[in-house]
């Protein structure tokens, strides 16, 4: 094997590796989304969500001493801002993304004011599989050391597939996000709905953010999430609203978001700043892409009716 | 006297300060079909709506077969054996036809088994007046299937009361009769019972057994269909005498040629060709008239000429120059449209009717002065409008989601006749409406036309078009396939044509 090509065979691996740890926040934020643009409202607040996350489950964690407790505690809070937005939507004459946006603003920084005193003290980590332990590559080693909650993750998407296609509640939140007016006539609750798909959706956005501080990049600082949580909207239209997609888009804004840091690894350093930018240029390039009429097919109803 | 499957007593219902239904009551006999009609605004949707428990109504009762119940919320009432129709569609068009008749049962099971509901379903689908493909998208269904599809979605529910609140407003007349001839077998064979809104007089005294006519939220009278006329009928809704506005066609001198369509290529949604290279002219003081079933380009024809479908290949003209839908083109050529289900093409639901009817020209004099909207002058066009065109309730401050069905209609058109036209594209304009705003339209229409406007106009009902148009043409295919004149027209020629199959008139 010559250096160069190996050079590219550890670039690769390396995004390969960064696509399953950078992508695991996406992918629980944007199946978080998902479930609340399923049911016909869009939840913009969950970056906050996701920042909430992170420093509640960090919090939690350095208390108790449990990782796995204070991924519970973040997705307890993604469930009490999911209400928060949830409520305030359900008043009259309220915008959901205006909403969004103000709980995104709020929970952000409630969560840097709060999270002050977390920045010095360190939390348990998650547990990783060493699933690369067969191999002597030390870079595949380490590119396949998985985390726990990716497996979950991988696990949740065919499962949240299964439950719109086939699970009462399912087909109750699709009801709902197709029309008010239908789901009303079969005498479903549509606020009801929505509040609890939103409520689930903040669940998993939080422990999203759990995911941030209590494995990659691991700890607690007013840095942490780079705006995954807005990405992940854009992810799931360019998803088409689907749990399988949403998987593999996590991946691939993962695998954009390691190629910066993979490339400097082996010493490519002249475009440092484009590589970084990736996500946020495959962030437009979806958006763009999006806005043309046949990608939005597979939109639910209520959300393309506005 | 047999036996009552439902009884409304006394049922009123208000909307803010319209009092929609007051002390309203009506018997539906076991085994009968019962017509509900009334003017388009009268309350009948709100009537059927308060028996179903999909609004609660201020005061009143619901008996079922001789108890009162409460009927809370519509899955109340479908667990009484009572089904409802909406007037527009609560199908899930995302969706496919075997989810939308899964999805309809009131009590499903926490796991669906998809390969057992469609055995069970497809099975049960054999014995129904209609059978529908279990597999496709609703969207992808014409307006007559989904209609079919709604009622089998109650029927399959056993429903002992089926409600449908105009059924055959989208359905052509052969649908029409198909839809009710089958529905009145059921209520022979299987004893069901059926309260049916229709604003078609044919269609009451052919099918139901009894009628109730509502005017203005009360009830204005019930008959045997034995022993009432439609004259009768027609009065009780309209409280009076009715006199007819029929215009007459006037012989119009200045006939320039106003609109050219030059071999039209219009895609629809999924970028499949819909118009396939259509020519046509319309000449001022004329009205042109398309026949043809819906789906067959009509759509996407209206879309491309209102601008609402900006790529297209193939060129429009309006008086000799080139026409591209835009608003200014609009402005400038005088061009105006009606196109069909007005809510949803020609007006913002949650803004007021005064903010709809100003759309054309909200951004000049007088609606707009030195880059403010002048609410006032809004509103004072919008109250002339109304009363003009007899919009009800006669609110400029309400959204014009909130008006029943022919009410919009009418506002949109209100809209679109208020200067005078120079070209006028309107769509179905009488969907939906009862007789009365059916025969005023007829005559805006046609005073437009005596007036020197070009108007081309796209139906699929075609005794509106043999008493509107001057040439008939009619389009199937998305292609233009013959040709006739009002006069020369033979109903059963234009038919096959519009069911495609005109080649073989030719045959012989
Ligand atoms: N949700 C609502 N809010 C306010 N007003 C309403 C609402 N629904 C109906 N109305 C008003 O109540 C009146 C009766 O409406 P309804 O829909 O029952 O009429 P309809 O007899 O079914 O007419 P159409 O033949 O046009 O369907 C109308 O004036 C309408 O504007
Ligand atoms: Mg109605």
């Amino acid at each position: 094997m010559n250096g160069e090509e190996s050079q590219w065979l550890t670039v690769l691996i390396a995004v390969l590796g960064g696509a399953i740890r950078v992508g695991t926040p996406f992918l629980f934020v944007s199946l978080g989304e998902c479930l609340t643009e399923k049911s016909g409202r869009i939840n913009l607040g969950l970056e906050g969500n996701l920042i909430m996350g992170a420093m509640a489950g960090y919090g939690v964690a350095w208390i108790t001493g449990s990782a796995w407790l204070g991924v519970l505690a973040a997705g307890a809070t993604g469930v009490v801002l999911g209400f928060v937005h949830a409520l305030l939507c359900q008043q009259p004459r309220v915008n959901d993304i205006a909403v969004g946006i103000a709980l995104m603003i709020l929970g952000t920084g409630l969560a840097f004011f709060i999270g002050k005193p977390l920045i010095q003290p360190t939390a348990p980590h998650l547990p990783a599989l060493h699933l690369g332990a067969w191999s002597d590559n030390p870079a595949l080693r380490a590119a396949l050391e998985i985390n726990a909650l990716f497996i979950v993750g991988v696990l949740l998407a065919p499962a949240m597939a299964w439950f719109f296609r086939s699970s009462r509640w399912g087909l109750a939140i699709r009801t709902v996000g197709e029309s008010d007016d239908a789901a009303r006539a079969m005498g479903l609750n549509v606020n009801l709905v929505r509040m609890l798909a939103t409520m689930a959706g903040g669940f998993l956005a939080g422990v999203g953010g759990a995911f941030l501080s209590l494995y990659y990049p691991g700890g607690w600082s007013e840095g942490l999430s780079s705006g995954q949580g807005l990405m992940a909207v854009a992810l799931v239209i360019f998803a088409r609203w689907d749990p399988m997609r949403c998987l593999y888009a996590s991946l691939l804004f993962g695998g954009a978001g390691a190629l910066g840091p993979s490339l400097q690894a082996v010493g490519v350093t002249s475009g440092y700043y484009l590589f970084n930018a990736a996500p946020y240029v495959l962030t437009l390039i979806l958006m763009i892409a999006a806005s043309s009429t046949k990608v939005r097919s597979g939109m639910p109803g209520s959300l393309a009716a506005r | 006297m047999s036996t009552l499957a439902l009884e409304a007593i006394n049922v009123s219902k208000r909307f803010g300060d319209l009092q929609a239904l007051d002390k309203v009551s009506l018997q539906l006999r076991q085994g009968s079909i019962h017509a509900l009609l009334g003017e388009n605004g009268a309350g009948k949707s709100t009537l059927v709506k308060c028996i179903v428990g999909f609004y609660v109504p201020d005061d009143g009762e619901v008996l079922l077969g001789e108890r009162q119940q409460a009927i809370a919320n519509p899955r109340d009432a479908h667990d009484l054996g009572i089904g409802m129709v909406y007037q527009h569609f609560t199908l899930i068009p995302n969706m496919t036809v075997l989810e939308n008749l899964v999805l309809a049962r009131p009590h499903l099971p926490a796991v669906i088994d998809w390969r057992k509901e469609r055995e069970a379903i497809g099975a049960r689908m054999q014995k129904m007046p209609f059978q529908l493909p279990l597999d496709v998208s609703v969207n992808q269904l014409a307006a007559g299937e989904k209609q079919k599809l709604e009622i089998v979605k109650q029927l399959l529910l056993n429903v002992k009361v089926l409600i449908l609140d105009e059924p055959t407003s989208v359905l052509t007349p052969n649908e029409a009769d198909e839809v009710l001839g089958r529905i009145r077998d059921m209520t022979r064979d299987s004893g069901l019972s059926v309260l049916i809104i229709t604003h078609k007089f044919r269609e009451v005294m052919t099918y139901a057994d009894d009628v109730t006519v509502l005017r203005r939220g009360k009830h204005a009278g019930s008959a045997r269909v034995a022993d009432t006329n439609i004259k009768f009928l027609a009065e009780l809704m309209v409280g009076s005498e009715f006199t007819s506005t029929a215009l007459a066609r006037e012989s119009v001198a200045e006939q320039t040629l106003k609109l050219e369509i030059d071999t039209l290529k219009v895609a629809d949604d999924s970028g499949k060709a819909a118009v396939k290279g259509l020519s046509l002219q319309v000449r001022g003081g004329e009205v042109v008239g398309i026949a043809g079933v819906s789906g067959n380009g009509q759509r996407e024809l209206v879309e491309a000429l209102a601008g609402q479908r900006p790529q297209f290949y193939g060129e429009i003209r309006i008086m000799g120059e080139a026409y591209a839908g835009q608003r200014a083109d609009l402005l400038r050529h005088g061009f105006h449209c009606l196109p069909e289900e007005p809510l949803r093409n020609a007006a913002v639901g949650r803004m007021s009717v005064a903010e709809n009817l100003a759309f054309r020209r909200f951004d000049r004099q007088p609606f707009s002065f030195g880059g403010w909207l002048r609410r006032g002058a809004m509103r004072a066009a919008a109250t002339q409008a109304i009363a003009d065109f007899n919009v009800r309730p006669p609110v400029p401050g309400i959204p014009i989601g909130n008006l029943s069905g022919g009410n919009v209609q009418r506002a949109i058109l209100a809209r679109e006749l208020s200067e005078r036209p120079n070209v006028l594209v309107v769509a179905n304009p009488c969907f939906g409406l009862d007789f009365g705003a059916v025969s005023e339209i007829h005559a805006r229409i046609m005073a437009a036309r005596n007036a020197g406007t070009a108007v081309l106009l796209v139906s699929e009902d075609l005794d509106e078009i043999l008493e509107l148009a001057d040439r008939i043409l009619v389009m199937s295919g998305g292609r233009l396939v013959y040709e006739t004149t009002p006069t020369e027209a033979d109903p059963v020629i234009i038919g096959r044509h519009m069911a495609g199959h005109g080649e073989e008139t030719h045959a012989h």
